[in-house]
């Protein structure tokens, strides 16, 4: 069992390393850099631009360099200093010239927050139906989950924040929109200000939730029926045992194989769904950021959160991995 | 034994009354699809939206940019029926625009005394067709002094149903175009992983786990970042297509290594091997018949997703652009909910979406259980 974490943390290191890079080289896709950008956003409000300006920027942000020289230099830092750089900032937000490591500490709790509480909201809806949903195959309550399963799998996340911010705001007047209270959205993470938090966090949850429960609902149902016709099922049933046992002992066990090997999916499907609902409900998660970061062409801030999102995907998949040899013993990976 | 040979490629089936009857697996197949009533539903469902985006600019009463004078953000307009003598001639009333006394919002009566038929089949707005040849036939159209707008206008006046209708055109072909790139690319890679095996497989599933890990929309909107905004609107959408298929291939080849893996060492390729069979005539012959239908299955599931990913990328700003119509434009104009109160007809298009990546999944249910047409 060791052995076999060791192996796949010793394989996690060079795919980090690729990882990194890729983030890097997808960052300076889009043409032009963020300097040309810059100057281009200058010149059209009618701003000359200051070649001398233009020189000094560029010479320290090491931007003149070989492609190459400039990831090895962003690499160093961040191993060495845990320095990702700074954000290019410059247009008028609070980020302007911070460093992208603080950026993300700010944006990263909030994120990972809504991510888990959404994803426990979901196992605790969404199993308890597919069990029940498979042993009563064909009743009232099973097409009503099919049913409900088909709906939030047709609906997309940031179209079904829409409906809800109209509904809401069309009952009550209110704006459900923000994660904290006006006197908290500044201020330093505490325990106060998670609190505060939690009182606004159920719409996001809500909306993240329901595409995850539709799909698990799905594959939970699938999965138990398929083990519920097996033949060792009968046997025991048929050795006169009690049916709760029957169900728990292994069908349900061998159900979950598939939800948690994908496991490591689910933080990257939850950022990218939460990216979109984050900016419809005006969020202080990491998606909207990344937007901004994107159409800016703010590429250290852009290629960190990138690589960072990855990387807790792949570590995500190694944990599941894990899980699964100690929650199926028939697993075995030499 | 004559029978026996006669039904060398057909499966028995058992009929409700007893009877027996022998179905090749085409048939097999085609019956188990039908049985799955979603899906029944499902297919003529597609199969109308897709001929409504093919056929957009005839359906469609105005172009995408026509700009109705005086008609921003008016509702649905309602449709009467009868006219003089005819009862079942449909009409609509002119429409008179006035200004709510505090909130200044545009209030539109119907004119009760001005009554305008629709007519079908009407001269209009010129289209191009494929670039070739112009034409001005609509659908239906209502004579000068009123128009008419089924699904109401946006907030520069421009008619939404039209705009619907025409945004199916790139929303639609978008999943197509994209699951067909992705068809391409996963069946080289995910074959050559699967047909060569060793490191060379190792060396591309790792490559394909990276890809994954990437979160895939933030992955989309930094490729589609890279698109030049003063593109025109053909290139943009090809653009688009490309960077969907980018991360949708991944999931075809993964298929299409696991089913050849699982395959190649049967005792039915060994022995075709032995019989001498060559390789090419081992893929087509015994492989891809095998896994064709899983491979269909997987594609239809995999365009919703990539309809999806249009409208999200188009919905932020970084997909299509105006003055190109797609569904995901269209929500931009979802974006002020607080206008959605008092205009939710602005809806629509969302309706439109929901129910195309509803019919995919549908038919591609119905699919998965005809795929394998000998399980029971």
């Amino acid at each position: 069992m060791l052995r076999i974490i060791a192996r796949r943390i010793f394989i996690l290191i060079p795919m980090l390393v690729l990882l990194s890079m890729i983030s890097f080289i997808i960052i300076q896709l889009p043409p032009g850099d963020y300097l040309s950008s810059y100057v281009t956003r200058l010149e059209s409000q009618g701003l000359t631009v200051d070649e001398a300006e233009v020189a000094r920027l560029e010479q320290r942000y090491g931007l003149g360099k070989p492609l190459y020289q400039q990831y090895f230099r962003w690499m160093r830092n961040f191993i060495v200093n845990g320095d990702l750089g700074r954000s290019f900032g410059s247009y008028g937000s609070s980020y302007d010239n911070k460093p992208v490591t603080d950026i993300i500490a700010e944006r990263l709790p909030a994120t990972m927050i809504i991510s888990i509480v959404s994803t426990i909201v979901v196992w605790a809806i969404a199993i308890p139906i597919g069990i029940y949903s498979a042993t009563h195959q064909y009743s009232l309550m099973d097409y009503l989950s099919i049913f409900i399963g088909f709906i939030g799998l047709a609906i997309p996340n940031f179209l079904f924040a829409i409906i809800i911010m109209w509904i809401v705001f069309a009952q009550t007047g209110h704006a459900v929109t923000g994660l904290f209270s006006l006197e908290f959205r500044h201020a330093p993470w505490s325990i106060a200000k998670v609190i505060d938090m939690l009182k606004n966090v159920w719409v996001p949850v809500l909306v993240l939730a329901t595409a995850g429960t539709a799909g698990l609902i799905r594959v939970m149902r699938a999965n138990l029926l398929d083990e519920l016709n097996k033949q060792y099922v009968v046997t025991a049933r048929a050795k006169g045992l009690s049916e709760r046992r029957l169900l728990w002992k292994y069908p349900v066990r061998i159900a979950f194989n598939p939800i948690f090997s994908t496991i490591g999916w689910l933080l990257p499907a939850m950022v990218g769904g939460e990216a979109l609902v984050s900016i419809i409900l005006n969020l202080q998660t990491i998606g909207p950021v990344l937007l901004t970061a994107v159409l800016r062409q703010d590429m250290y801030l852009a290629g960190s959160i990138i690589m960072i999102l990855s990387a807790l995907t792949l570590i995500g998949t190694l944990i599941s991995d894990i899980a699964l040899v100690w929650l199926d013993p028939r697993i075995r990976y030499d | 034994m004559v029978l026996a040979e006669q039904t060398a490629d057909l499966a028995p089936v058992e009929n409700g009354d007893g009877s027996t009857e022998y179905l090749s697996r085409g048939r097999l197949i085609r019956r188990r699809f039908w049985r799955h009533r979603l899906a029944r539903l499902g297919l003529p469902v597609l199969a109308a939206l897709y001929l409504m985006a093919i056929f957009s600019d005839f359906i469609a009463p105005y172009r995408p940019d026509t700009r109705l004078k005086g008609f921003k953000d008016a509702p649905p307009s309602v449709i009467h029926f009868g006219v003089d003598e005819n009862r079942f001639q449909p009409y609509v009333y002119a429409r008179k625009r006035t200004f709510h006394s505090k909130t200044f919002r545009e209030i539109y009566t119907e004119q009760e005394d001005k009554k305008y038929p629709i007519h079908f089949f009407v001269r209009g707005d010129t289209y191009e067709i494929l670039g070739l040849f112009k034409l001005d036939l609509h659908l239906f159209g209502v004579d000068e002094g009123a128009n008419i707008t089924l699904f109401g206008t946006d907030s520069v006046s421009r008619d939404l149903f039209s705009r619907t209708v025409i945004g199916a055109l790139v929303s639609l072909f978008v999943g197509l175009g994209g699951v067909a790139i992705s068809f391409v690319l996963g069946c080289i890679i995910g074959g050559i992983a699967g047909y060569l095996g060793g490191i060379v497989d190792e060396f591309i599933m790792r490559i394909i786990d990276l890809l994954i890990a990437i979160p895939t929309l933030p992955l989309w909107m930094v490729l589609s970042a890279a698109i030049p905004r003063q593109w025109p609107v053909a290139h943009t959408y090809f653009a688009i297509t490309i960077v969907l298929s980018i991360v949708g291939w991944t999931g075809l080849a993964r298929v299409v290594r696991g089913k050849l893996l699982s395959l190649r060492d049967l005792d039915f390729v060994t022995a075709s091997k032995l019989a001498g069979g060559s390789d090419l005539y081992i893929i087509t012959r015994h492989l891809l018949p095998n896994f064709a239908s899983h491979l269909i299955v997987t594609m239809t599931l995999a365009v919703p997703g990539m309809i999806l990913g249009e409208t999200a990328l188009s919905f932020i700003g970084l997909g299509m652009q105006e003055p190109g119509v797609s569904w995901g434009v269209l929500l931009d104009d979802t974006k002020n909910f607080g206008a959605l109160v008092h205009q939710p007809w602005k809806l629509i298009p969302a309706l439109f979406i929901i129910v195309t990546i509803l019919m995919f999944n549908f038919v591609g249910d119905g699919l998965r259980d005809a795929a394998d047409p000998y399980s029971l």
